[in-house]
């Protein structure tokens, strides 16, 4: 089984979000990027199926050069080898549109991407791919056994799960629960050593348009301080919430 | 032309988020000066619409969609933009929501922006307004094409009453069984509680709570209030919870009228995740924890002695206001 992992490069879930003077752009400066959390735990998923059942497992990404680190961490982590499809990541239909032609051209039969980006909050780019491959989708996807080419999902839903049945090719909406996360793999030296060996395949984008542009950005206001109730007078609380912030 | 609104279904009813979204298209057709369309999948009666100033519903009736299937959900509304050439498709938030417009956009090669919070700034071209990095910035994001996909933000813009016809009629384009793809083989879901996605008002336990065998409290207050209940990443991850209720960054995202921590430090994990609620109310025996900064009101206290005393506050206002 050829297994390919989708990694988008996130800033780390402490950073500060600030915008450049324009507003026109998240600023970057002082924010350390990560794997994507939702990928991460694709990612672990994926090492257990090259485990057990001698799976392939490639990771890939769409942007520049600055990617980079991010891919050798899921190197480190044991992917096989990385491909970094070479542009900025403008838009959802955008990097789909990258990562199916990767997907195509690498006869993937798995593609494990995240439930979605915590940056901007898309959740669209497995759905988007697996409508251009044709291919069956699970998304927020809790629970993965592929046998042979059947596949059984269980996918969080509002309120509870459901089990699916479904067959390769298959593209999955991963998040915490593919995998627990005490489960996941954080690099150690070997496997850092390793990774320097691993290739690092640089691609040309393919052209598509995309189908949306942030044009701007702004924080939200910022918050008034918090009205503070004696812990011996709750009941004033309940008579905030009724008549003043009407949520009774 | 005209603007097409997703509105979910269970049952033979409509879903809770049904009137957001379809007063979202409503409101965005009449700015736009066209119809807005409902599709409605399996409705029994799918007239209630006309409340919500919806003109025209393509009802759809195909058992195969009793359990939701996302790819053939995706098929009827591509099915339903080429018969009523809508420029805006408007779905809503919701887990299934969320996972079929995705794959519409992707069949389209349509833009898609979700998490939209409110009615677009322009129409043309078209720029909405959305909530990014987890709450902590907004976007204004403009969307290109002939057809464009707005995901709207649960509980952001509210229902609006305004009169429409809602007049039905039968949607039955062809979609192949290969449409489905997945098939569903069981559904668990505790159907004497509320889901997240669905409530008004959300309470929610963290580490201060010490332990699995004191979630009576939170279980307690949520049923005097009708709320459901949540708790943070680390008291889903040592098993006191089920994995369902962990919100924020990395968990599930909460957008109630009211949401109340207790016992959570409130981590810019946790507050990322929620920040989109309306109001927020912390209880927490640490006056410099950080939730403090981010709610709307506060008890500084022990939870072991403030939760049962609001509970029965809050019963007696409940026999009172009942
Ligand atoms: C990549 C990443 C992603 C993450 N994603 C999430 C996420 O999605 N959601 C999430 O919740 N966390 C997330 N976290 C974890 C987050 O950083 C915090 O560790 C977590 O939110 C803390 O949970 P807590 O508030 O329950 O526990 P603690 O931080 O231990 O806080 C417990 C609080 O209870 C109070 N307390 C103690 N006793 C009492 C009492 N008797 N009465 C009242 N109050 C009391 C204490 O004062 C304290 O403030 C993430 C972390 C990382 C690194
Ligand atoms: N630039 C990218 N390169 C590779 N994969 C990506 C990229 N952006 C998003 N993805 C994948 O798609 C998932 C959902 O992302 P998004 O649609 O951006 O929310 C992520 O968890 C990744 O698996």
């Amino acid at each position: 089984m050829k297994i390919l992992v989708c990694i988008s490069n996130v800033p780390d879930t402490t950073s500060k979000i600030n915008f450049t003077a324009d507003q026109s752009a998240f600023d970057t400066t002082g924010v350390q990027f990560v794997i994507n959390p939702n990928d991460e735990f694709g990612l672990t998923r994926a090492m257990w199926m090259k485990e057990k059942q001698g799976a392939t497992v490639h990771v890939a990404t769409v942007g520049g050069p600055g990617v980079e680190p991010t891919m050798r961490k899921a190197l480190a982590i044991g992917a096989d080898e990385a491909i970094r499809i070479d542009a900025e990541p403008t838009d959802g239909l955008f990097v789909a549109r990258q990562l199916a032609e990767v997907v195509k051209n690498g006869s993937y039969e798995l593609v494990i991407a995240g439930r979605e980006s915590i940056d901007y909050n898309g959740g669209m780019v497995p759905g988007m791919l697996a409508a251009m491959l044709d291919m069956n989708f699970v998304n927020t996807c809790i629970g993965l056994e592929i046998e042979g080419t059947s596949a059984k999902a269980v996918r969080e839903i509002d309120g509870g799960k459901e089990t699916i049945e479904t067959s390769l090719p298959l593209v999955i909406g991963g998040q915490k629960g593919l995998v627990e996360e005490s489960d996941l793999r954080i690099p150690n030296m070997r496997g850092i050593m390793m990774a320097r060996q691993k290739k690092l395949n640089v691609v040309p984008p393919v052209d598509m348009g995309a189908g949306t542009k942030d044009v701007s950005f702004e924080k939200p206001p910022a918050k008034g301080p918090v009205k503070l109730v004696d812990p011996s007078q709750v009941g004033q609380l309940v008579e905030l919430l009724h008549k003043e912030a009407k949520v009774l | 032309m005209s603007v097409l609104i997703y509105t979910e279904s269970e049952n033979g009813a409509f879903r809770k988020n049904a009137w957001e979204v379809a007063s979202y298209g409503a409101q965005l057709a009449k700015a736009m000066g066209t119809e807005a369309v409902a599709l409605a999948i399996n409705v029994t009666d799918p007239s209630a619409l006309a409340s919500y100033g919806v003109a025209r519903v393509l009802q759809v009736n195909d058992p195969r969609m009793d359990t939701f299937n996302a790819r053939a959900a995706a098929t009827y509304l591509e099915k339903a933009v080429a018969e009523t050439g809508a420029r805006v498709v408007v779905v809503g938030s919701s887990a299934d929501a969320k996972f079929a417009a995705p794959i519409l956009a992707g069949n389209l090669k349509a833009g898609y922006a979700p998490n939209v919070v409110a009615l677009p700034e322009s129409t043309s071209p078209l720029v909405v307004r959305r909530t990014v990095f987890s709450n902590k910035g907004f976007a204004h994001t403009e969307l290109s094409g002939n057809t464009a996909i707005i995901g709207v933000s649960s509980n952001a813009f509210g229902t609006v009453e305004a009169q429409g016809d809602a007049r039905a009629e039968a949607f039955a384009p062809e979609v192949s069984d290969a449409a489905f793809g997945t098939r569903s083989v069981s559904v668990d879901k505790a159907t004497d509680k509320i889901a997240i996605a669905d409530a008004d008002i959300v309470v929610s336990g963290g580490r201060g709570l010490k332990g699995p065998e004191n979630w009576n409290l939170i279980e307690e207050l949520a049923g005097v209030l009708g709320a459901a209940t949540a708790c943070s990443k680390p008291v889903s991850d040592m098993g006191w919870r089920p994995h369902s209720e962990h919100v924020g960054q990395t968990g599930k995202p909460v957008a109630s009228n009211l949401y109340i921590a207790i016992g959570i430090s409130g981590a810019i994990q946790h507050l990322a995740g929620v920040n989109a609620s309306k109001v927020k109310v912390v209880i927490n025996n640490d006056p410099e924890a950080p939730f403090f900064k981010a709610a709307d009101y506060g008890i500084v206290g022990d939870a072991f002695e403030v939760v049962p005393e609001l509970i029965e506050k809050l019963k007696e206002f409940k026999a009172q206001n009942a």
